[in-house]
């Protein structure tokens, strides 16, 4: 069976205190903005770069790598949950949305 | 309302001890993840999309005013100042942080309230007719009888790890307000030959990926049978239930693979086995709960106030007419405040309005409010004369929408906007149809319809009980909505058929539209409901609306 190509990707995990949605730096810490992750181009790496992101599970909970364009802004959803993710609830301006 | 004795109320403060370590052993590292989550769900903790999400149970559904004084204050200190009240009888708070849920947990049974089993696979919150106590047509208030599956089934040591969730709801009238019928057991209180009071039973309901409606396993049990029959129940699917496959795990799977009549062979010979070993006891404790759940001391006045009001105040009147409810006892009425307001997210109440509908319950409703699986408030027993104050004081508070039942009386679940499973959000959808039907002001003429909308196939929203019932859908990363129409969760239960292909998520709105259009345009009379329309012609003319009317004209009649 052919191989989809690989997209770029980011780490994604929720804060174990918080719950909130934070991803993954190059400098090997968590960040609550998108813009700051580090965007992963080849699948062996981002592979590892998984792992590493999977030895901090005293800091956040369930870290996987989600689907991103690369913007002029850093990295940009592809899918409509991710870009919620980002964003926060519709109903009220409460999580990141608010946070800025 | 019951009163918690001192064993439960040690049982809760050991059970938040052992949880306020185990987190505190999460968060310092001597706990994983995979330890810790099983020990988190079994307190009602799940990790949403945005943050943690816990679920308070509230049983039966039935609050004093105390209790959800403090769900405000708990919303106010540990959240964002509101809450979300659910088709199940909880509350859902969307914002706790990890650290703060164990201070939580304590706040809730100083209120006698908790979390416990409202996640897991284990038998959850009984749910009960929000009318209970009160309904004119009711044959027996069903909440002793709720409570005492209540205390069986808490920390029940044999049925902690079913097959999958299981879910009990109890009815104590013919008119089923508590959607039995799609419930794992469904009880539905009936009279037999001799005028006594016992249950109907129903088995193997249930909504989510196969939904199904449940199927009579006795015809009458009496009261006194009720434990050793549902324990009965209950270990035969603990047995049988399939465990190799969680989509076919729940009862209504076992019921549909081993047929009802297998089924209820085996349950009937457990219960023979395990009818002796209940020696009576429960029947004491019954006696003793329903001492507790004795009516109020209803008073004998005149209604001239709210005669006054009614035929002065078309507002008030038009409030009265879709929300108040005939009750039980002369000169009172059962009050349903909506959580609905046009524009407003289904189920989810601020702080202030909490504590005002606690003041309410308190001033004018023997302190006692509900919480009905429709995502409202009910405060169950108010004196007409006390109507017109409350209305007043409801309406200050925003609480005065007069939408009971009607198109904007929507349930929706939390879909993509909180929930971690979701495929598409609910609560936009929710709130625009709403806002459409406000400004058409065509929702006290389309009269009683049930909208019901789920962000995934779980169906916590009861989609599929809805007359008109919309499933958000992921189709190729872009949300997607299918509609459903003829279901019902009343005791005439039926899930809804798919009309066709779904719609997006700017289209959904319009295609309730039109359906509600054809409606108005096909029912035989203004008395005829969407449900008996739609049973008498069909799907055919909805869908004909639905897929086949030319986009631009479909607006044309809502307006001219
Ligand atoms: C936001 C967190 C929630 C999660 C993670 C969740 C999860 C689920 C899951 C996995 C199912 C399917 C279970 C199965 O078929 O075995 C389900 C069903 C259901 N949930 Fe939820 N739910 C959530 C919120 C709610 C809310 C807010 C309500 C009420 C508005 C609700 C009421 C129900 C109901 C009525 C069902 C269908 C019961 C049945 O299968 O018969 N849930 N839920
Ligand atoms: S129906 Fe799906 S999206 Fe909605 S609350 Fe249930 S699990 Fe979440």
């Amino acid at each position: 069976m052919a191989r989809r190509p690989f997209t770029p990707k980011v780490i994604t995990a929720n804060a174990l205190l918080e719950g909130d949605v934070v991803y993954f730096t190059a400098a090997d810490v968590w960040t609550r903005h998108l813009a700051e992750a580090e965007i992963l181009t080849d699948e062996a790496h981002a592979d590892l770069r998984l792992l590493d992101a999977a030895r901090q599970a005293d800091q956040v909970v369930g870290p996987y790598l989600a689907d991103m364009a690369e913007g002029a802004d850093g990295p940009q959803p592809t899918h409509f949950r991710e870009e919620f993710r980002r964003t926060g609830p519709s109903n009220y301006f409460h999580g990141k949305q608010a946070e800025h | 309302m019951y009163r918690y004795n001192d064993f439960d109320a040690a049982f809760l403060a050991e059970r938040n001890a052992q949880f306020r370590a185990q987190v505190a052993r999460r968060i310092d590292g001597s706990l994983t993840e995979d330890e810790f989550k099983p020990l988190r769900l079994m307190n009602g903790l799940y990790l949403q999309l945005h943050a943690y999400m816990l679920r308070v149970a509230i049983p039966y559904g039935t609050l004093g005013s105390a209790q959800m004084r403090q769900l405000a204050m708990i919303a106010d200190r540990w959240d964002k100042g509101y809450g979300h009240f659910t088709t199940r009888q909880n509350i859902q708070y969307n914002w706790p942080k990890l650290p703060d849920v164990p201070d939580i947990l304590d706040a809730l049974a100083e209120v006698q309230l908790h979390a416990i089993q409202t996640s897991g696979n284990t038998i959850r919150n009984v749910t009960a007719d929000h009318f209970a106590g009160a309904a004119r047509d009711e044959i027996e208030d069903p909440r002793p009888v709720a409570e005492l599956i209540r205390q069986w089934s808490t920390d029940h040591p044999e049925f902690q790890f079913l097959p999958r969730k299981f879910k009990i709801a109890v009815t104590g009238s013919p008119r089923d307000r508590a959607v039995t019928r799609a419930h794992d057991i469904g009880l539905r209180m009936v009279r037999n030959a001799a005028g006594e009071p016992g249950f109907e039973v129903l088995v193997g309901g249930g909504l989510g990926r196969t939904p199904m409606i449940a199927k009579v396993i006795r015809d009458f049990l009496p009261k006194a049978d009720l434990l050793p029959y549902l324990e009965a129940i209950v270990s035969v699917y603990n047995l049988l239930g399939r465990r190799d496959n969680k989509y076919k795990a729940r009862i209504k799977i076992t019921v549909h693979e081993n047929g009802i009549d297998t089924v209820r062979e085996k349950v009937e010979a457990r219960f023979a086995q395990l009818r002796p070993l209940f020696s009576g006891v429960d029947q004491q404790m019954l006696d003793g709960i329903e001492a507790q759940f004795a009516p109020p001391a209803f008073r004998n006045a005149p209604v001239d106030l709210f005669e006054a009001a009614y035929q002065t105040d078309p507002v008030f009147r038009a409030w009265a007419d879709v929300n108040l409810t005939p009750h039980k006892a002369e000169g009172y009425a059962i009050v349903s405040i909506s959580l609905k307001k046009h524009g407003a997210t289904p189920g989810d109440a601020t702080s202030a309005q909490m504590r005002v509908m606690a003041d309410l319950a308190e001033r004018f409703g023997h302190d006692e409010l509900r919480v009905s699986h429709e995502q409202n408030i009910v405060l169950p027993h108010v004196h007409k004369s006390d109507l017109p104050a409350l209305y007043r004081a409801l309406r200050d508070a925003d609480l005065a929408t007069a939408n009971i039942g009607l198109a904007s009386d929507i349930i929706a679940c939390p879909g993509m906007d909180y929930c971690a499973l979701a495929t598409a959000r609910s609560i936009p959808v929710a709130q625009e149809i709403a806002r459409r039907f406000e400004d058409m002001k065509l929702e006290h003429d389309i009269g009683p319809l049930k909208i019901k909308i789920s962000g995934c196939i779980n169906a916590c929203g009861h989609h599929h009980v809805g007359h008109i019932g919309i499933l958000g859908l992921d189709r190729a990363g872009v949300e997607n909505y299918q509609i459903t129409l003829g279901g019902d969760g009343t005791e005439d239960a039926a899930i809804g058929s798919r009309t066709g292909p779904g719609f997006a998520y700017d289209e959904i709105t319009d295609a309730i539209e039109r359906i509600l259009m054809a409606y108005l345009d096909l029912r035989s009379d203004p008395g005829e409901t969407f449900l008996q329309a739609y049973r008498r012609v069909g799907a055919d003319p909805f869908k004909a609306a639905l897929y086949e009317a030319p986009a631009e004209e479909t607006r044309e009649p809502a307006h001219a």
